[in-house]
């Protein structure tokens, strides 16, 4: 019986609203749509690279990414949910504008966070910073511990600032006066970043012991 | 964890064509986030509360789902009032809010509830399935619909896999607090997750070569629309038009 008390402990559901997705009815017309014109882009770039016989394992990572993203990590007296958008862009390269779609897509369906007119929005702030940290850190994390170790920490923590920002940056576009709450986003999102960074660092340190082929590390 | 509760059930709209539904539920959401003026909200506000009564959902369950997603409107009532520019209406110590702050806050909470209660009304009353392929008919590229297919598909067992290995965790006594322990516990926990998702990947992708698949998913699924199809999207674009009169054209 402990163990079931313990286990229901652990998986606090989606209880708790993150501000990472916008919400319906925020923002202004274009910047809708200029969200969904380079959420299109990406996700046809990603669908391109990925072949048919690549659908089945970015499908099944994806939702781990779905599963992983519930969980939510202790800090202090309250938690956080992890993001995890950094490992994603590791993972999967441009294949996590795609999976990313897909994930918010049920996201809305199932818990309705975030929606059909902020999908393209909250796609391009999820996937953008993890397709740049792709680039950024991708070959790093395949060097030796002492590289690799710092660039999957910073891959971790830039992924989730560069998300802040781009919320951030949604809010201004759409009424320059938001300015001061896109501010307070940004800073909400500083020991989220922390967190994401040792996550992702012993993420990265657990499957270059256990499966170094799902890391880049050798990008052409 | 993850549910697809409101999909169950009987009503006038849980019958409705997804595909129909989705088109519905795009162009209105579309139509209210664009539009402004009070009274063309309050039309969609009122056209959402209509598609709630007759989607026949649990009303608690709808309320408590509605609450959980306003987080974000409301964090906007606790900025915008007080650090938007205007003329003053209240003032709350060091703090003033304007009018014109309160108003967007009241414009973006009308909004973002008509559009989530049609939201809900409308897809959440289907299951991930049909919507899937619905999505296809619609002309979304198949990869896409493999993809979010697949992933619902998997989205259980991965669940299932997290509660076996949470559970073994528990088991050995992990009590998770702020210490790099946990963090590391969690990390190791996200990227077995991951290992396991990766060579069930493979042995999926195997057992669906063995099974002839040559790219494409073959749906049983068959799409009939029917007259009450055509009315509700009727009702929609009347209600739409409603919307954009109030909006574009002064009184």
């Amino acid at each position: 019986m402990a163990c079931l008390v313990g286990d229901a402990a652990l998986l606090l559901p989606n209880k708790k609203r993150d501000i990472m997705h916008i919400s319906e009815g925020v923002l202004s017309g274009p910047v809708l749509i200029s969200g969904i014109v380079l959420a299109a882009t990406g996700t046809a770039i990603g669908l391109k690279k990925l072949n048919y016989d690549r659908i089945p394992r970015a499908a099944i990572l994806s939702a781990a990414f779905f599963v992983a993203s519930l969980i939510h990590v202790p800090i202090g007296p309250s938690s956080v949910h992890l993001i995890l958008n950094g490992i994603v862009g590791l993972i999967l390269g441009w294949g996590a504008f795609p999976v990313i779609l897909v994930a918010l897509t049920l996201q809305a369906v199932f818990f309705q966070f975030g929606g059909i007119t902020t999908l393209g929005v909250n796609t391009v702030i999820m996937a953008f910073p993890a397709v740049l940290c792709y680039y950024l850190f991708g070959r790093l994390v395949g060097k030796g511990p002492r590289i690799a170790l710092p660039a999957a920490f910073l891959c971790g923590s830039l992924s989730v600032f560069l998300a802040g920002i781009l919320v951030g940056l949604a809010l201004t576009f759409t009424e320059e006066n938001f300015l001061k709450a896109a501010y307070l986003v940004v800073m909400a999102h500083i020991p989220v970043m922390i967190i994401e960074g040792i996550i992702t660092a012993f993420c990265v340190l657990f499957l270059k012991k256990v499966q170094p082929e799902m890391l880049p590390g050798k990008i052409p | 964890m993850v549910q697809e509760s409101f999909a169950l059930g009987n009503s006038l709209v849980h019958r409705l064509d997804p595909r129909f539904k989705i088109v519905m539920a795009t162009l209105y959401a579309f139509a209210v986030a664009l539009s402004n003026r009070f009274p063309a909200l309050f039309l969609g506000l009122a056209f959402s509360f209509v598609l709630m009564g007759i989607s026949r959902l649990p009303l608690w369950e709808v309320v408590k789902r509605v609450a959980l997603v306003n987080g974000f409107v409301l964090f906007f009532w606790f900025v915008i009032p007080f650090t938007y520019p205007g003329e003053a209406v209240l003032s709350l110590g060091p703090l003033t809010a304007t009018r014109d702050g309160v108003l967007i806050c009241a414009r973006i909470t009308l909004k973002s509830n008509a559009i989530l209660l049609a939201f809900i009304a409308l897809i959440a009353t289907s299951s991930v399935a049909s919507l899937g392929a619905a999505l296809g008919n619609l002309g979304v590229p198949e990869k896409m619909v493999h993809l979010l297919l697949l992933n619902y598909r998997y989205i259980f067992v991965m669940e299932e896999e997290y509660h076996r290995l949470v559970r073994s965790l528990t088991v050995r006594g992990f009590q998770p607090s702020t210490r790099v322990h946990t963090y590391k516990t969690f990390a190791y926990l996200v990227g077995m997750l991951f290992v396991r998702a990766s060579e069930r990947a493979e042995r999926v992708y195997m057992a669906m070569l063995c099974r002839g698949f040559c790219g494409k998913f073959h749906s049983l699924h068959e799409f009939d629309r029917s007259r009450g199809d055509l009315f509700w999207l009727c009702c929609t674009m009347t209600i739409i038009a409603g919307i954009l009169i109030l909006e574009w054209v002064p009184f």
